[in-house]
């Protein structure tokens, strides 16, 4: 067993003790069998000495467990890592930045609390899973959806707080921005509720996020200062009809009036699904493969090869494509894509064509053929992707992925592509030479970046290096990852250094202040607490 | 003689129809679970049914609930290893008691549940 760094064997063991007495003997968990349960799955150091790994977990039933385990934590300086439903695979799963926590596993606390049909919210524990609320509401029979990410189980907590995103319309689809309302269990075992919460008996938790005086649930997303474990969350009245319909441009050059009318549409609230960005010349991903001549001529001038151009133009294949989707009423969707051709007829070239279009609910045949996170089913069909199959006959332990923050024009995109497809072959970057946006924010892409986890330690190292020079890489051309796996945060967190890392200073102070003995999560996102501070993990 | 022979009967009879009721209350609790846990990737052409197809192609069902040699042990090395992408799942998550129904479940075509012989 790895034990936290500082603790004397006799404290931990007065810990576990403890623990025991908390929650019950049989939801402590500190055989070697056990605790290798909350390993990460995906991590990149697998089986080396850096491997974070917990020296236990321990699994609370209510908040009033949940306290008394941080009481017993805080007072003999055990650091502990709440988890929610311990899924977040690609960017830590259930193991601790630091080395010797133990892991606080929520997943027991499981209860739907409540869900208002009329109002369109939820109040769940940190253990619902985004599969246990679409099934709550769908055994209710609410005509409610879920904005799930994909793959979707995860749970709406977990994920909201390490900034996960869905596909549903924009106010939805950024799950901390769609929270409303939490509690908070603090270092100190004190219970806190935020916005209307902190009113006793207040009738609107749910409804009104800031309450009065200063909002504060940011700084419980991507940090360390306190358990949460109760949120809501907005829900989306199941609309009448979904459409989508697809614009295709020629030229190359053309991406740019593409973006930019579609963040006009977007930001007009004219098409308001998760859109999809593609390149019938390029193909790739969602899109048949390019041909073998045009991957040669990508590898060989990038995205903009003068050649490529010609190409396309020659053979009358579109440089670019953009899906637009909607969601309401049949006739105001109609009309809605009618007048998203007019603007995109701006673009010489551009033709357009008909998507899917269901009246909802759907079939049970639609149900099997859709995309089902876009209409707010939860669904693991994502891992098709990386799981064995006819096209990836040799399937990875995993993935990590490398996630910027693009800002949200043609420019960048092809900017992006240029730095990280030559990034490609300077570092031997085992990422493909072309990409386009994989999440749509309202204001802002993110590019996704898959690294392959292997269990091979040379491997492994090569791609932590490589992973590293990327954010440096990234941070140079003005662009911040979102989210990243534990073993790089504290390198991405190093790149946040505006006016001599002025905010990461003040999420010390504030790490400082809320939890002086630095339990709660230490090292998460790159904060550590005072006494770790400067060592690292 | 002909009463000693009823009681013998009774006497096996008994514990045999309450293993076979304890095994089918297992099964049958064992596929609750399956079908919480696992079908969400093993259901038909879901990404752990590919997999299997592209595994074994053919020489064995792609679908777990038509395996007829997952006997209780491999089950549960499976659920508690993982394998390739799919992780491993904790105890809170799947039980040791959940992963017994849940290894019976899959393990009942297969001659044992319990990964003793077959009675």
């Amino acid at each position: 067993m790895k034990l936290p760094p500082g603790v004397k064997s006799k404290d931990f063991a007065d810990a576990i003790r403890q623990f025991e007495d908390a929650v019950g003997k049989q939801w402590v968990f500190t055989s070697e069998e056990d605790v290798a349960l909350y390993r990460d799955a995906y991590s990149p150091f697998w089986g080396e000495e850096e491997e974070r790994v917990a020296s236990a977990a321990v699994a609370p039933d209510s908040v009033e467990q949940v306290q008394k385990v941080v009481r017993v934590a805080n007072a003999l300086k055990i650091p502990i890592y709440p988890i929610s439903t311990g899924k977040n695979l690609g960017y830590g799963g259930s193991a601790p930045n630091l080395s010797g926590s133990v892991v606080l596993d929520l997943k027991r606390m499981n209860r739907v609390l409540e869900v208002s049909e009329r109002n369109a919210y939820a109040l769940v524990e940190p253990g619902v899973s985004y599969f246990d609320l679409y099934r709550h509401i769908q055994e209710k029979g609410y005509k409610l959806w879920v904005d799930v990410p994909d793959p979707g189980w995860g749970s709406p907590i977990g994920n909201a707080l390490d900034h996960g995103g869905g596909y549903l319309q924009p106010q939805f689809r950024n799950h901390f921005d769609s929270h409303c309302g939490m509690e908070v269990v603090l270092a100190n075992g004190e219970v806190l509720r935020t916005g209307m919460g902190a009113l006793p008996g207040s009738k609107t938790w749910q409804e009104y996020k800031f309450g009065f005086g200063p909002w504060i649930d940011g700084i419980f997303s991507q940090g360390s200062s306190g358990v949460v474990t109760k949120m809501g969350f907005w829900l989306m009245p199941q609309p009448d009809a979904y459409l989508t319909g697809t614009v295709t441009v020629p030229g190359y050059e053309d991406i740019t009036p593409l973006v930019d009318i579609l963040t006009f549409l977007e930001n007009s609230g004219v098409s308001n699904g998760m859109p999809g960005l593609g390149s019938p010349v390029l193909g790739g991903f969602m899109m048949p493969p390019p041909k073998s001549e045009v991957t040669a001529m990508l590898n060989e001038g990038g995205v903009a090869s003068p050649k490529l151009q010609q190409y396309a133009r020659q053979n009358g294949i579109p440089y670019w494509s953009c899906t637009v989707k909607f969601y309401g009423p049949a006739k105001a969707i109609t009309a809605q894509w009618e007048y998203a051709k007019e603007k995109f007829s701006a673009i010489a070239g551009a033709k357009f064509q008909d998507g899917e279009s269901y009246k909802l609910p759907l079939t049970p045949d639609q149900f099997n053929k859709v995309h089902k996170p876009e209409f707010g089913i939860p669904s693991l069909e994502m891992f098709s992707i990386g799981a064995r199959s006819p096209y990836n006959p040799t399937p990875t332990s995993g993935h990590m992925w490398f996630s910027p923050i693009i800002p949200r024009t043609g420019e960048a995109i092809l900017e992006a592509n240029r730095v990280f497809s030559q990034a490609a072959k300077d570092f031997g970057l085992p990422i493909l030479s072309f990409s386009l946006p994989s999440t749509y924010w309202m204001r802002a892409f993110i590019f996704l970046f898959g690294f392959p986890i292997t269990h091979d330690i040379p491997t492994n190292r090569k791609n932590r290096e490589s992973f590293r020079k990327l954010i440096q890489l990234s941070a140079e051309h003005g662009w911040g990852e979102y989210r990243t796996p534990p073993a790089f945060q504290d390198t991405v967190m190093e790149t946040y250094s505006f006016n001599n890392h002025a905010l990461r200073r003040f999420h010390e102070t504030i790490k400082d202040a809320l939890d002086p003995n630095g339990i709660i999560s230490p090292g998460r996102y790159g904060i550590w607490p005072k006494h770790l501070r400067g060592q690292k993990a | 003689m002909k009463g000693l022979g009823i009681g013998f009967l009774l006497a096996i009879a008994v514990p045999v129809f309450a293993a076979d009721n304890a095994d089918a209350a297992a099964i049958q609790k064992g596929k609750q679970v399956y079908e919480y846990w696992c079908a969400t990737c093993h259901g038909p052409n879901l990404a752990g049914t590919v997999a299997l197809q592209t595994k074994y192609n053919g020489s064995k069902p792609a679908l777990l609930v038509e395996r007829t040699d997952l006997l209780p042990a491999v089950t549960k090395a499976f659920v508690r290893k993982g394998v390739t992408i799919m992780p491993f799942f904790r105890k809170t998550e799947i039980s040791d008691a959940d992963l017994d129904v849940l290894a019976a479940y899959l393990a009942r075509n297969s001659g044992s549940t319990t990964g003793r012989p077959a009675r």
